[in-house]
C-alpha cells in the first residue's frame, strides 16, 4: 500500500464542495471483499477462543488478502452479541492486536443478530457522506467463550463489600448472603420481555403462518446442499481463512438428507397444541466465529488496486411490537423490505440474489408467506394487495446460517461479503446490475435489511 | 536454528570432545545479515590470464582487499581461482599448487571459487580433460575444507568472461554468507547478459514476485528473503493452509492468494491477482511440493498422481499461462524447487524423485522459451534443510542425514531461499536453464 493512499484518507480532503450549512454531494460505498473464520459449533474448535482472538484472526486474513498491512482504515466498527465486561472497547483491542495501522479508530456497535448487517450500512453511510473513505465492518460472537455473571444477589453483597470500612460492616454484609445466590448467571437467547426462548417465539409464528415441518426441512436440507456446493467449488477460497484447524463450517452436513432431517425430534413449542415442526436441523445452533467486510470509496479502491465487487444501495431497520403479541418476535424484516424497496422504486421480484438469513427454516419461510399473503400486504403493509413473491432458486443459493451456523453478530458480514461476490461475478443482467437483498431478523423484535449492487 | 549437536560442538568442551573422539566438526556458518561485508580477510586471486586480472580489478572496484600473491600467514577470506584458459591438463598445477600452499591461512566461512570453462564446450581432447579436471578437483577439495569454509566453481560458457554481469554475481554470491549451505557445486553463466542492480542491499526492488507453497517451512523464508531484498510478493498456498498463509504475509507486506496450484486456471489467477494488486509480474518461485512416500511396490493411484501433479504437472501448466501472458515479458524469472532426490534418487520417493527429476527437465528445456523476452528458468536442489518436514524423520536417520555431506550439518531454510533470490534477480539475467544444488555437497548424488 502507498503512503500516498494512507495520506489521501481523511475528511480533509474528501470533499472540497463542502461549505457551510451544504451537504456534500453523497458517492458511491462498494464492497471491496470480506474475510471470515469458519463458523464452529459452540464447544468445538473455537472452545478456547475469545471474541477479541476470532474477530482479530478475522481481521489479519482481510488485511493479508488485500494487503492492508500498516494501512491507517477510516474507521473499523464491529461488535459482538454475547460480550464480557472486560471486552467494552472489543473493536478497538482487535483492531491494535491486528497488522493494520495502530491510528485506525474503532468503535464497538451491538444490535443483536443485525449488528454485522448494521456496521456495514453505517460505515457505508459514512462512506457515502465522505467523513472516511476506507472502513472494516464485522462481528464475531462465542456462544463457547461467553461471559457468566453473578446473580443480582451476590453482586449487590460485592458491590457493598467494596464500600464496606471496618470489619463488623463487612461481615453484616457477608451475613446477607444466601446459597441461590451463588449460582451464576448464564446467558441465553432467551427474551426479556416474554421469557420466552427465541426458538419458541418463532415456533408461535410458525404455527400462526402454517409453515409445515416438511418445508423447514427442505430449506435446511438446500442450506447443507448448497453451502457444501461451494466450498466444493472454491467459492469461499477468497472469503475465508481457516483458524485453528478448521477449513470448513464445523455444522456443515454435506451428506446430509431428507430422510435424516425427518427423524429428528422437535425441539421447540412442544406445548402449542399444533404438531411440533422445529427441530435441531431446521434451526440454527449456537456458533463461535467471526467475519469482516472492507469497504471503501471507489477512489479508495482505485488507488489501492483494488477490486470493487458490489455497491451498497440502501438499508432500512425495522421492528415489531412482539410483546403484546402483534406480530412474531422475528418478524420485522417483513416490514423493512417493503419499506426499503418503496424507497428504492423496487418490486420484489427485481432481484437476481436473495440473503434471507436462516435463524430458523420458520423465520425465512414465515417472512415468505406474510409478503405473499393479501390479507397481510392489505393490513399490515397498507399495500392494495400481496407483497410479492419470490423465485426460490434465487434463494441463500451459496448456503446460509442453517448450514453455516450463525455466530450472532458475524452472520451480517458473512452475507455481504459472499453476496458481493456473487453480484459481480454475475455482473449485468438485462442491462443493468445484477441487483442482491439481504433481511437479517433480530432478538428485541427487530430487523435490518438491505440492497446491494453488482459492480 | 542451528541443531543441538552443532551448537555442543561448538562450545567450550563440545569442541574439545568431539575433536578428541573424531566426531563431526559442524561449523557455525556464516550467513547473510542486511548490512555485512561481503567477505572478511583479504582475497586472494590466482591465475595469470587476462580474466584474471579482469577479475581482480573489478574485485578492488567493490572495496575489496585484493591479493595477487599470497602473504605468507596472513588469513584469507577468499581464494578465487581463474582457470578460463586451461588447454592441457599439466595447465592446472601452477594455480593449484600454488593456492594450496594458503589453504592453511583461510579464516572461518572462507570461500574458494574456481572459474573455468564448461567441458562440455570442448572438441579438442586434451582442452575438455583439463576442463572436466577442474570439476573433480573442485570437488575434492571443497570436501578438504573445514570450519564452515566452502569451495565452488563458475562455469563460463562461450562467450561469457570472468567479468560478465552475471559471472560477477555469481562471485559475489558464493563470497557472501548468502551462499553458506551451497558447497562443491558448479554453477554455468549460460550468457553476458544480466544487469547489477543499483542498489546491492535491495537487488530485487521493484520487483513483483509470486511464491507458491508459502505458508510455512522453505516458502515462508523464500518470502522473507525475497521482501528483504525487496520484492513486492504475493504468497500463494492451498485454502486449508490460509491462517499460516496469512501471517506470513502480513509479515513480508504481501497479499495472500488462497489457490490450489493444481487447478486448470490456477496460472491464470495467480498472474490477474498479481497484475490487478500489483500491476505486474516479474518472478515466480515454484516452491509447492507435496510428499506421499512409500516404495513402489506399495504404492497407488493418489499416492503417486498427487505428487506428480502438484510438483510438475502444476508447474508445467502455471508455466505455460506465464509465457502466454504479456504480463510476464521483461525479464521474467522463474525459479522452481527442486530436491537431490531428484538427482540421485530415495528410497521411498521414487514418486517425488520422478517429480523433481521433471523439474530440472522442464528448467532445461523452458530456458530457450524463456530467453526470448530476456527471462530466466533456473532450478534450486535443496539437501537436508531444517524443516517441520524433516523434524518428523526419524531420529536415526535424520543425523545421518544431517552429517552426510561436507559441512556436517543441515541446511536453513533460508539458505535454499538466498539461492532462489539470487537467481532471480536481474544479476543473474545471463544464467539460464541450470540446476544449483543447496546441499552442503550431501554425499549423495553428483
Amino acid at each position: 500500500m502507498s503512503v500516498e493512499g494512507q495520506s489521501a484518507s481523511g475528511p480533509q480532503e474528501s470533499s472540497p464542495q463542502v461549505a457551510h450549512a451544504t451537504v456534500p454531494t453523497p458517492r458511491r460505498a462498494v464492497v471491496v471483499g470480506g474475510n471470515r473464520i469458519p463458523f464452529a459449533r459452540s464447544g468445538g474448535a473455537y472452545t478456547k477462543s475469545s471474541n477479541q482472538d476470532m474477530l482479530t484472526a478475522a481481521l489479519d486474513g482481510l488485511i493479508a488478502r488485500f494487503g492492508l498491512q500498516d494501512e491507517r482504515i477510516g474507521e473499523v466498527a464491529a461488535g459482538a452479541v454475547l460480550k464480557h465486561s472486560r471486552d467494552f472497547n472489543l473493536t478497538r483491542e482487535a483492531v491494535l492486536g491486528s497488522a493494520l495501522s495502530a491510528e485506525t479508530p474503532a468503535y464497538d456497535v451491538q444490535q443483536a443478530c443485525a449488528t454485522g448487517l448494521e456496521t456495514v450500512l453505517g460505515l457505508a453511510n459514512k462512506i457515502k457522506l465522505r467523513q472516511i473513505d476506507s472502513a472494516i465492518a464485522g462481528g464475531v460472537d462465542s456462544a463457547s467463550d461467553a461471559p457468566i455473571a453473578v446473580s443480582e444477589g451476590l453482586r449487590q453483597v460485592l458491590l457493598d463489600l467494596n464500600r464496606a470500612k471496618t470489619l463488623p460492616q463487612r461481615l453484616q454484609v457477608i451475613s446477607r448472603l444466601r446459597p441461590r445466590d451463588l449460582a451464576p448467571d448464564a446467558p441465553n437467547t432467551g427474551e426479556p420481555r416474554t421469557g420466552l426462548s427465541m426458538g419458541e417465539h418463532q415456533a408461535l409464528t410458525t404455527a400462526q403462518w402454517g409453515i409445515t415441518r416438511d418445508a423447514q426441512d427442505q430449506l435446511a436440507f438446500a442450506s447443507h446442499r448448497n453451502l457444501a456446493a461451494a466450498y466444493d467449488a472454491g467459492f469461499f477460497d477468497d472469503l475465508l481463512t481457516p483458524y485453528r484447524g478448521l477449513t470448513r463450517d464445523s455444522n456443515l452436513r454435506a451428506d446430509t438428507t431428507l430422510e435424516k432431517l425427518a427423524t429428528l425430534k422437535p425441539v421447540f413449542g412442544r406445548n402449542l397444541g399444533a404438531e411440533a415442526t422445529m427441530t435441531a436441523g431446521n434451526s440454527t445452533p449456537l456458533t463461535d466465529g467471526a467475519s469482516t467486510v472492507l469497504l471503501a470509496a471507489e477512489e479508495w479502491a482505485d488507488a489501492h488496486d483494488l477490486p470493487k465487487l458490489a455497491a451498497v444501495v440502501d438499508g432500512e431497520a425495522a421492528a415489531v411490537d412482539f410483546v403484546h403479541g402483534k406480530d412474531g418476535l422475528l418478524m420485522a424484516p417483513a416490514f423493512a423490505v417493503p419499506r426499503l424497496l418503496a424507497r428504492n422504486g423496487l418490486s420484489l421480484a427485481d432481484f437476481d440474489f436473495y440473503e434471507i438469513h436462516e435463524a430458523f427454516a420458520g423465520t425465512v419461510l414465515s417472512t415468505l408467506a406474510a409478503w405473499e399473503d393479501e390479507e397481510f400486504g392489505r393490513t399490515r403493509l397498507g399495500l392494495d394487495g400481496a407483497f410479492g413473491s419470490i423465485d426460490r432458486a434465487k434463494l441463500n443459493v451459496n448456503g446460509s446460517s442453517l448450514a453455516a451456523g450463525h455466530p450472532f453478530a458475524a452472520t451480517g458480514g458473512r452475507i455481504v461479503a459472499s453476496l458481493a461476490k456473487m453480484l459481480h461475478a454475475k455482473g449485468a443482467v438485462e442491462g443493468r446490475p445484477a441487483r442482491g437483498l439481504i433481511s437479517i431478523c433480530a432478538a428485541g423484535g427487530q430487523g435490518v435489511v438491505a440492497i446491494l449492487e453488482a459492480l | 536454528m542451528t541443531d543441538n549437536y552443532t551448537q555442543f560442538a561448538n562450545r567450550g568442551l563440545g569442541k574439545k570432545v568431539t575433536k578428541k573422539l573424531g566426531l563431526p566438526q559442524p561449523a557455525i556458518l556464516r550467513r547473510y545479515q542486511p548490512g555485512q561485508a561481503l567477505i572478511t580477510g583479504p582475497i586472494l586471486v590466482q591465475g595469470s590470464t587476462a580474466g584474471a586480472d579482469a577479475l581482480a580489478a573489478s574485485l578492488l572496484s567493490w572495496d575489496l582487499d585484493v591479493r595477487r600473491h599470497a602473504v605468507p600467514r596472513e588469513k584469507l577470506g577468499a581464494i578465487v581461482l581463474v582457470l578460463d584458459e586451461l588447454d592441457r591438463p599439466e595447465d592446472l598445477e601452477g594455480p593449484v599448487l600454488a593456492a594450496a600452499s594458503s589453504l592453511r591461512d583461510l579464516s572461518p566461512s572462507a570461500r574458494v571459487i574456481t572459474l573455468s570453462r564448461p567441458a562440455a564446450n570442448s572438441a579438442d581432447p586434451s582442452q575438455a580433460a583439463a576442463r572436466q579436471g577442474v570439476d573433480g578437483f573442485l570437488r575434492s577439495l571443497a570436501q578438504e575444507l573445514r570450519s564452515g569454509a566452502t569451495g565452488n566453481g563458475i562455469l563460463l560458457a562461450d562467450g561469457v568472461t570472468a567479468t560478465s554481469p552475471s559471472a560477477l554475481a555469481a562471485v559475489r554470491f558464493f563470497l557472501s554468507g548468502r551462499s553458506a549451505y551451497v558447497d562443491g557445486q558448479f554453477l554455468t553463466v549460460t550468457s553476458p547478459d544480466g544487469t547489477l542492480p543499483a542498489d546491492i542491499g535491495q537487488p530485487l526492488a521493484g520487483k513483483v514476485a509470486v511464491v507458491t507453497g508459502a505458508a510455512r517451512g522453505i516458502g515462508a523464508a523464500i518470502a522473507r528473503t525475497l521482501h528483504r531484498d525487496g520484492a513486492t510478493l504475493v504468497l500463494v498456498d492451498i485454502p486449508a493452509a490460509g491462517d499460516h498463509l496469512a501471517a506470513v504475509a502480513n509479515e513480508v507486506h504481501g497479499t495472500a492468494l488462497q489457490l490450489d496450484i493444481s487447478r486448470e486456471d490456477a496460472g491464470q489467477r495467480i498472474i490477474d491477482h498479481a497484475v490487478q494488486r500489483h500491476g505486474h509480474l516479474d518472478i515466480v518461485v515454484h516452491n509447492a511440493g507435496i510428499t506421499r512416500d512409500k516404495l513402489l511396490a506399495n504404492m497407488d493411484h493418489a499416492r503417486w498422481s498427487s505428487v506428480i501433479n502438484v510438483n510438475i504437472a502444476a508447474q508445467l501448466r502455471i508455466n505455460e499461462a506465464l509465457l502466454a501472458s504479456e504480463h510476464f515479458r521483461t525479464s521474467p524469472r522463474i525459479v522452481s524447487v527442486a530436491s537431490t532426490s531428484g538427482i540421485a534418487g530415495n528410497r521411498g520417493q521414487t514418486n517425488y524423485a520422478a517429480s523433481k527429476g521433471g523439474v530440472m527437465g522442464m528448467v532445461r528445456a523452458s530456458a530457450p522459451l524463456l530467453a526470448e523476452n530476456g527471462g530466466t528458468i533456473n532450478a534450486v536442489a535443496p539437501g537436508f534443510i531444517e524443516t517441520d518436514m524433516t523434524a518428523r524423520i526419524p531420529v536415526a536417520l535424520r543425523e545421518a542425514g544431517r552429517r552426510l555431506n561436507s559441512l556436517r550439518q543441515g541446511g536453513q531454510p533460508t539458505d535454499v531461499a538466498e539461492a532462489i533470490a539470487f537467481l532471480a534477480s536481474d544479476a543473474a539475467g545471463g544464467i539460464n536453464g541450470v540446476v544449483l544444488r543447496v546441499c552442503g555437497q550431501n554425499v549423495v548424488g553428483a
